[in-house]
Parts: structure tokens; sequence; C-alpha cells
């Protein structure tokens, strides 16, 4: 059985990067969300949004650039609308994000439809209109050498742009986050709003900022899933990532690299449970395909359960802050 | 006399009620009418009646599984009468539905209803998917297969064994690999696990796939043409989505079943009860276009056109998964 052959190894880790790379945006954006103070549930939505948007600027502009841009823009609005719902009038900030999510579910469908009569799916692209594999540097001469030049030319070249953005990304979350006076006051202000109010600095300013943060984040996630990993759009095709991606961060204690892990975790057991199907193990058999799929959520339940521990939010996540009663 | 003409008059007033009583519905299932795929096929066949008719039909689709049952009561609630549902899980929406309007004529394709005016219109989907299993086995470099299935029903099973035994026929050596989705209806739309599934079977050998899945199905035609591999078309003729990567299509046509069900409650000839599509029937099999031109070599094109024959006149019977639920 070549099953654990090295190949097949390497095969299921570049696999878990591709899947993890929307994850880990979506993590992120949730991250700056809520360590500001403002639960970020439509962060589905959001994704679905984005990668609506990318895949339709992208089919009649032919440009992967503008439909990221697009999406972005996108996410800002979507982020400004939850921020005014629930950080201006300080409405419940969930309701606002399902009601986020709900809205793009059926407005991407309704407007696909309108525009591009394909019952909700935008037209396949061309691949100049996407985010292509990009080679990295030397990958043709070092993929000669045996195993490093695997590992090189399998697991670290070979994906698109945006994945190496989403570990920018991880970098400068944590950057951001725990190294500048702008990440020092966003925590503070998802601890202790009552005290970054009294040193003088707007509670709201800086939620809207942590929000917005957010939406740019989502847009670029959705990008990639509709036009660096798919051609096109396809209705819900977020499938859920926005949640998992949610799950993710408070998995990893809304902290920027163990959320990245956390997303890398859920990532390779998708990864791994797709090729267990079909496959007999060593001395179990094969496994029936229901188990299999039921297995990422299986260890979930498991880690989260036995080994991780408490998990704290940030002690005024979720609740809008308000100045005098 | 007067009682004659009264007849006459009675029988042509009755003649004319049920003219205009001929309004159509058809209620799309989830995937929408444009899926490129099964809803889009039905789609072509009901066009093509209003095109030849005249006769325009209502239409619904369904964006969410609580709606099925309440678009097909509301069509019959306002008197659309022939009404066609589409794919297996409208089969308890219909039936309830076709018990509380006795008189308004459905039919549901890909499942079975046995209610005294609904007719079950089913294909022979192992039939075509043993042509197309053929066809992926001969084009195989690597003598490896691949098969991805949307949801995990019995009806996809149904695909898949067609399909290993199409291959298994063409090349004994041949090693097919399959892989589901999910089980849950999401399976049906999810294009980026449907390329990653494809990448897996791609990792592991394969150089030629087949999607029966839905709105899925379009991410792993993606992937085979970012990988520089062939994959198989289902439902309607997909070839031209990815052209010069896409083998073949195992075409199923709904569009005929769609526009021949609407034709038999117009003129009169509509039958209740089952009835069954393959080969014989041209309700199933394997699509050859411009887009495919090139990858069918005339050898290939020869043994699969003697295997369509001899499945006609019944020397290779094709193995029904959902005759045992297994598919041996």
């Amino acid at each position: 059985m070549d099953f654990f052959s090295f190949n097949e190894i390497l095969s299921i880790f570049s696999a878990t990067i591709r899947i993890s790379t929307p994850l880990i945006f979506a993590a992120m954006a949730g991250i700056f969300s809520e360590r500001s103070g403002v639960v970020d549930i439509g962060l589905e939505g959001k994704l679905l949004a984005g990668a609506f948007a990318s895949a339709s600027v992208a089919a009649v502009t032919h440009s992967a650039w503008l439909g990221l841009g697009a999406a972005i823009v996108i996410g800002l609005i979507l982020s400004l609308i939850h921020g005014f719902a629930s950080i201006t009038h300080k409405g419940d900030q969930v309701v606002s994000g399902v009601a986020i999510n709900i809205i793009v579910s059926g407005l991407t469908v309704v407007l696909g439809m309108a525009w591009f009569h394909r019952s909700g799916q935008t037209p396949t692209l061309p691949n100049d209109a996407r985010f292509m594999p990009i080679n990295l540097y030397g990958v043709d001469t070092i993929s000669n050498i045996p195993i490093i030049g695997d590992i090189y030319s399998k697991l670290l070249s070979g994906y698109n742009l945006l994945v190496y953005v989403s570990f920018a990304a991880v970098a400068l979350t944590y950057w951001t986050l725990f190294k500048t006076r702008f990440g020092l006051r966003l925590r503070a202000v998802g601890e202790n709003p009552k005290a970054v109010d009294t040193a003088g600095i707007s509670v709201n300013l800086l939620r809207y900022k942590a929000v917005l943060i957010g939406g740019i984040l989502t847009g670029i996630g959705g990008t990639y899933i509709s036009i660096a990993q798919n051609a096109s759009f396809i209705k819900d095709m977020s499938a859920g990532q926005g949640y998992i991606a949610l799950a993710a961060m408070i998995f990893g204690k809304w902290k920027p690299i163990p959320a990245m892990f956390s997303c890398f975790l859920f990532g390779f057991l998708e990864a791994l449970s797709m090729r267990l199907q079909g496959v007999s193990l060593p001395l179990i058999g094969e496994v029936p395909v229901q188990l299999i799929q039921a297995s990422p959520y299986i260890l979930t339940v498991i880690l989260l359960a036995g080994f991780v521990g408490r998990a704290i939010a940030p002690k005024a996540d979720g609740i809008p802050y308000i100045k005098e009663r | 006399m007067k009682i004659w003409k009264t007849g006459v008059i009675l029988a042509a007033t009755v003649a004319g009620l049920l003219a205009a009583d001929f309004k159509p519905a058809v209620v799309f299932d989830m995937g929408g009418k444009f899926d490129k795929s099964f809803n889009e096929g039905v789609y072509n066949g009901v066009e093509k009646f209003k095109k030849e008719t005249g006769i325009s039909y209502k239409s619904f689709e369904v964006t969410n599984p609580t709606q099925r049952e309440q678009a097909i009561k509301k069509m019959a609630k306002r008197g659309a009468n022939p009404i066609l549902g589409i794919g297996f899980a409208q089969g308890p929406a219909i039936e309830k539905v076709a018990g509380e309007y006795p008189n308004t004529k459905f039919a549901i394709i890909d499942m079975v209803v046995n209610k005294p005016n609904v007719q079950s219109i089913v294909f022979k989907e192992q039939e075509g998917s043993f042509l197309v299993g053929m066809l992926a086995a001969m084009a195989s470099k690597t003598h490896k297969v691949g098969f991805i299935g949307g949801m995990d029903i019995p009806l996809i099973r149904k695909f898949e064994c067609g399909y290993a035994q199409g291959a298994k026929y063409a090349d004994p050596k041949v090693e097919v690999i399959q892989n589901m989705t999910g089980s849950t209806p999401s399976a049906w739309n999810d294009p980026s696990k449907g390329g990653e599934l494809a990448k897996a079977q791609f990792d592991r050998g394969v150089d030629v796939v087949f999607a029966a899945a839905g709105g899925t199905g379009i991410g792993v035609y993606q992937a085979a043409k970012d990988a520089g591999k062939l994959a198989i078309g289902v439902d309607s003729d997909q070839n031209y989505l990815q052209p010069g990567t896409m083998l073949t299509s195992m075409v199923k046509r709904v569009d005929v079943a769609a526009y021949n069900f609407y034709k038999s409650v117009k003129n009169g000839t509509f039958k209740p009860g089952i009835i069954s599509l393959g080969l014989k029937e041209n309700g199933v099999d394997w699509a050859y276009d411009k887009y495919n031109k090139n990858l069918i070599t005339d050898k290939m094109k020869k043994a699969v056109q003697k295997a369509k024959a001899d499945i006609i006149s019944g020397k290779i019977i094709v193995h029904d998964y959902m005759s045992n639920n297994s598919c041996k």
C-alpha cells in the first residue's frame, strides 16, 4: 500500500495549504473584529460576497486584479453595514452578522441570474483572468535534488499568489496586534472599552477600523475561493468556510499564529478525509465513507474538549459600548 | 336528436375545457435551470415544447429544500396541469401533492412515485456510464480512472457502478478510484472540494475523471484542465465547458423526457407508471461533437458503438446498483 508514501504525504500537505487559505483570511478578519469587541458571524457572508464580486468583475473586465479590488470594496461595504448596525446603533452583533449571511446568500444568486443568466453562476474565466499557480525562483533546477527538491517544488512552490498573501496576512496581523500602538488600543478596546474611552480615544472609531480591516481580508479570501481556487462563482460556494474559520479562531484563542495552525488542522483533516475514501488502512480495513467525512468534525470535538483548554474570549466581545446610561 | 346535439355541445365544451386546462408547469430543483447539467436539460426540453406549440409554461426554481412541496402545491392550486417535478428529492413532495390533486397529472424525473396520476421517469444511467467508463479506460495511459460523485446516494452509486463496469470491460487491468463529495445536499454545490478531490485523484495517478456531481463537477473539470488531464461530463452535453480536456459526457436525455411528457398530456396519450429510458430508448448516451472529436480515436469510437449495440441487444447486461444496493 503506497498510501503513506512520501509523495502522498507531500500531496496531502499541499492540499492542506490550498484548503486552509480562505480559512486563514477569514480567521484573521475574525481576530481583528473580535479583538476589538465586535462578534463577526458574518464572515461566511462576506467571503461569499467577495467571491461573487471578484468573479463577476473578473468575468466582465478579464482582470483578476480588478476582481480582487471589487471583492475588497464589497467586503468594506458589508463591514460598514455591520458596523453601522452594531457599533453606531448598538444592535445585536450576532443578529447583524446572520442578516449579512442571509442577504448575501440570496442576493448573489439573484444578481447573478439578472446579470449572467446562468442560475446564479458566473461565466467560466479564462486563465489570464485568474490568479494562477506561480513557480518560485529556481524551481526547475532544485526539483531534481531528491527529497529537498520535492519538498521545494511540491510543498513550497506552485500555489497562486493569494496563498502566499495569506501567510503575509498572518504575519501582518500578528505585528499589527502586538507590536503597534494601534494594536494595543485595539486589544484594549476589546477588553475594557471604558478605559480606552477615558484615555480620550474613540471606541467606535477603533471598532470601525477593526471591522473594516476584516472586510478587506474577507474580500481577499472570497477572491481566492472564486477566481484562484475555482474559475467561476457558484452559488453558496463558500460552503460554510466562514463558520469553520470562526471555529478555528476560537480554537486558536483569538491569537493569529495559533489560529493559523488551527486553520491548517481543519484543512489537513479535510485533505486527509478526501484521500481516505475507499482506501483500506492497515489493521482497520476500508472505512465507510460517512465515517471519514464526519471525521474532521469528530476530531474537532475531541480536540476542543480535551486538548485546548478554556478558550477565553476578549472580555468585551459582543457587547456594544454605551458611554452613559 | 336534441339529446344527441346536447351531447355534441357538451363534448365540445369538455374538449374545450380540457384544452384550456392545459397549463404546464415545471419545478426545477436545487442547482437552478441554468446549472449546465441536469436542470438545464429539462429547461431545454420544455423550451422546445414552448417553441413548437406556443404554449407557455409556469416555472419555479427551488433554492431551499423546504420550498419543494410549497412550490408544487402552489402550482397545483393555481390550476397548473400537467406538473413536472425534477430530481429524486422532489419525490415525497410530488407524492403528497398528487394525492391531494387527483385530477392533475404529474411526472417526476429520477424517482418512482406510485400514484395513479403520476408518471415516473427513470433512466438507466448505468448503461450510459458503462460507455463513458469504456472511453475513460481506453483513453487512460496510467490504467487508473477516477469517479467523483456528488451526494452519496444510491442514484450516484448507480453511475459509479456502471462506470466501473465499463472501464473494466474495456481494460480488465484498470483501477477505478472513486470519491463522494459529501453526504448532504451542499455536496452538489462545492466546486472547491470537487477540484481538490480531483487533484487528490490525479496525485494517485488518475488521468481521466468522471464527475456526476452537479455544480461540484465544474470544479472537477477546471482542475482537470489546469492539470492537463481528461474529464467526463454528466447529464447535459458538457463537452463545450472545457474544450480539449473534456473526453465526453454521459448524456441523460432529460430534455426529451420533459418534452415527451408535456406532449403526451397534450395529445391525451399520458400514461401513469414507470417509464425507464436506457440506450435503447435514446434516454442515455455518450456525447460526441466538435469539442471532443480530436480526443476520441476511431478505435475507441468503434468499440463503444459495438458495446452500445450489444447492450441494446442484451448481449452485455449492465448491472444496476439500485436493484440490490450493491455493485455486484
